[in-house]
């Protein structure tokens, strides 16, 4: 919304007021988060600006340690069978529940969101002891199945988003040309919705890979991921290598925002959503 | 009818009414088995460890366990005078055994939650006991004389609590309250109540948080809702990275930002604003920094959701008819956004009170949340039912303001990204 040329001044400093205090606080969402990328070239063992000098020894200190590489590869081990897993069952319900009403659907539809409402803790807890009576808990198994129930309902949410922009008429005119209900959804459902089915896939994933209030409590040191293991650090002794680490994860966030933006923005012009 | 449709009718057996039916039926069977497989899942991994997680606030089962005959004699006990010498004598055998079987101090544990010092008690009377040669003539008088308490009926009513199936006494403690005596509900003594206060500190912290998200985001939303899309999508990836990142490394950079030597207090004292460095971090004031800038997209994103939506035509309409822009912006315009506003204050709101990460790397002992001591029970003092009692009131909170949610706004309106 342009300023008209006939604004009075009072008009004008409004205008500009507000233009200001959005950009302070833009400002104030992405700067404290930046911060911490410069801090991971110091070259001392402080966290602290102005830094005496550059270099990569934080960053060569995260790839010699065995303790942050096991958690390194933890991290992309459990995130990625988390997002197969999670982006399998939550793209099958997804079409599930836009195909028909059944009994309960108001419920299950209820539920399935659950995990993203119940506070993390409460899920973790109850997790843990559960997890600790059958011997999941300190497995790789544990931490993914658990991670699963954590994501599925991103995925539930952003496919049933893209299947109501799907005409459902294209599964019947699979079907009456003799296609199978499997091969219909591979040649003819998949295709379509598969951006929405991606974008979940990536939710899961950072799902996952953020995660640390869980492994809080199921994860042996086996199984510590990066969070985790920056939360231990964070506790005991707070050196850049946690800042070179935050750098590297920021990074994967950036690359899997710009991903999902891209493919949200291409949804709404192939549903017609053009502004 | 026609006849050659009554034919085809006679022919299928079956009116096409039926067959109607029978095929939506199928759809329905299919939709339900499309669903299933996450249902179960969910099912073993979410809902039913939550559930056995809140039966621990009412399960019993130490003494029972631990003290089987006692438990049983007690329970004709009818508390009005002291138990009568069987129970007594069944607390000596059980106390004697559990000693040998190295379980006493779980009793004991358990009853020093209801009433403190009871574990040195119980402890105390079991070693006296075991070492006894030879049986008295009145277990009564023998266990009185060991100690005193043993005659008070504030310690029978304990044990005739605890030695229940089901207890209602970490739902009670987690609300301050506490049975007496006469198994009335009390309040406890003030030295030892805690929890209604972390309860009031978790719903006003998470209060002060959403309302510095609504006064720090209604403005970005506005803004982002009136830019043209090309930048306005652009600034949307500003608002939305935030939310990418790490809760983890945002926290990190929040250390970063506000420690001692940080960068606010290093531009401070470079403009003399403060001769010393302020405390802004490991205080309440970090905590609310840091869950603000943690939150704010999730009141962003609705607000702006349902301001793209309206249309600037009414504003236009109530200048034109001559109102002030301010009054026409309060009048006009902040009404139509109110369903963004409700929106995004619940979503904030609901999240913010389940917050566990943030106030225990940033906070004081003083700034600790509801789900700091629900993990303080479970994994230091491993008092399970006290963290599943507190879970209990927190799962209320939380259930009670999502249905809210539910209701008037409505889940599938929740977007991401």
């Amino acid at each position: 919304m342009a300023l008209n040329v006939y604004a009075s001044p009072l008009e004008k400093i409004w205008y500009y007021l507000i233009r200001v205090f959005c950009v302070l606080v833009l400002i104030g969402l992405v700067l404290p988060i930046m911060v911490i990328i410069p801090i991971s070239f110091t070259s001392d063992t402080m966290l602290t600006y102005p830094m005496p000098g550059v270099s990569l020894r934080w960053f060569k200190e995260f790839f010699s340690s065995v303790m942050w590489t096991l958690s390194m590869k933890n991290s992309f081990i459990i995130a990625g069978a988390t997002t197969a897993l999670a982006t399998a069952l939550g793209t099958l319900s997804a079409i599930g529940l836009t195909m028909a009403n059944f009994p309960f659907k108001g419920i299950i539809t209820g539920i399935m969101i659950m995990p993203m409402v119940v506070p993390i803790v409460i899920t973790a807890v109850g997790i843990y002891f559960f997890f600790a009576w059958t011997g999941l808990a300190g497995t790789h198994l544990g931490m993914i199945l658990a991670h699963t129930a954590l994501a599925t309902p991103f995925v539930v949410i952003t496919v049933t988003a893209t299947l109501q922009g799907f005409n459902r008429n294209q599964i019947r005119a699979g079907a009456s040309l003799g296609a199978s209900p499997g091969r219909v959804f591979f040649k003819v459902t998949l295709p379509q919705i598969l951006p929405g089915v991606i974008s979940g896939a990536l939710f899961a994933f950072v799902t996952s890979f953020d995660e640390v209030v869980v492994a809080l409590f199921i994860a042996g040191s086996e199984q510590y991921t990066l969070p985790r293991q920056m939360f231990a650090g964070i506790r005991e002794k707070y050196n850049p290598t946690i800042a070179a680490v935050a750098a590297m994860m920021i990074v994967v966030s950036v690359a899997l925002l710009v991903s999902v933006e891209l493919l949200r923005r291409r949804n709404e012009r192939l549903r017609g959503i053009t502004q | 009818m026609n006849p050659s449709y009554q034919k085809l009718d006679a022919a299928e057996g079956l009116s096409l009414k039926v067959r109607l039916r029978r095929a939506e039926r199928k759809r329905k069977i299919k939709a339900a088995g499309l669903v299933a497989p996450l249902f179960f899942f969910l099912l073993t991994t979410f809902i039913i460890p939550i559930l056995m997680l809140l039966y621990r606030a009412i399960d019993n089962p130490e003494i029972m366990a631990v003290m089987p005959r006692t438990a049983q004699a007690i329970q004709k006990w009818d508390g009005a005078a002291l138990p009568d010498e069987p129970v007594f004598a069944a607390l000596a055998d059980d106390l004697r055994q559990a000693r040998k079987d190295r379980t006493v101090g779980m009793a004991g544990k358990r009853l020093n939650y209801d009433i403190t010092g009871f574990r040195t008690l119980v402890l105390n009377t079991a070693r006296k006991v075991s070492r006894m040669k030879t049986e008295p003539a009145s277990y009564r008088e023998k266990i009185i004389g060991m100690d005193k308490r043993w005659g008070e009926l504030l310690y029978w009513s304990a044990v005739k609590r605890a030695a229940a199936p089901f207890t209602d006494f970490y739902i009670l403690s987690a609300l301050d309250l506490k049975r007496d005596s006469g198994g009335h509900i009390v309040r406890v003594p003030a030295e030892r109540a805690l929890y209604l206060k972390v309860l009031f500190r978790t719903l006003w912290m998470s209060l002060i948080v959403t309302l510095c998200c609504l006064i720090l985001g209604y403005p970005v939303a506005w803004l982002l809702a009136t830019l043209p899309v090309r930048i306005s999508n652009l600034l949307m990836i500003l608002v939305l990275l935030p939310f990418w990142t790490s809760l983890l490394v945002r926290t990190a950079s929040w250390i970063i930002v506000l420690q001692k030597e940080g960068i606010i207090n290093e531009i401070l004292t470079r403009l003399n604003l403060t001769s010393a460095p302020l405390q802004l971090v490991f205080n309440r004031f970090g905590v609310y920094v840091a869950m603000t800038h943690i939150l704010l997209p999730f009141m962003i994103l609705p607000l702006y959701s349902v301001m793209k939506n309206i249309s600037p035509s009414y504003m236009r309409a109530a200048v034109s008819l001559g109102a002030n822009p301010v009054v026409a912006f309060w009048k006009v315009y902040v009404p139509q956004s109110l369903p963004g506003i409700s929106a995004g204050c619940l979503l904030v709101y609901i999240l913010a009170i389940g917050y566990y990460i943030t106030p225990a790397l940033i906070g004081g002992p003083k700034d600790q949340m509801l789900s700091y001591f629900i993990a303080f029970f479970t994994n230091n003092t491993i008092n399970w039912g006290m963290a599943s009692g507190l879970a209990v009131l927190l799962l209320g909170a939380t259930i009670l303001l999502y249905t809210v949610f539910n209701r008037f706004i409505g889940i599938d309106r929740l977007r991401m990204g």
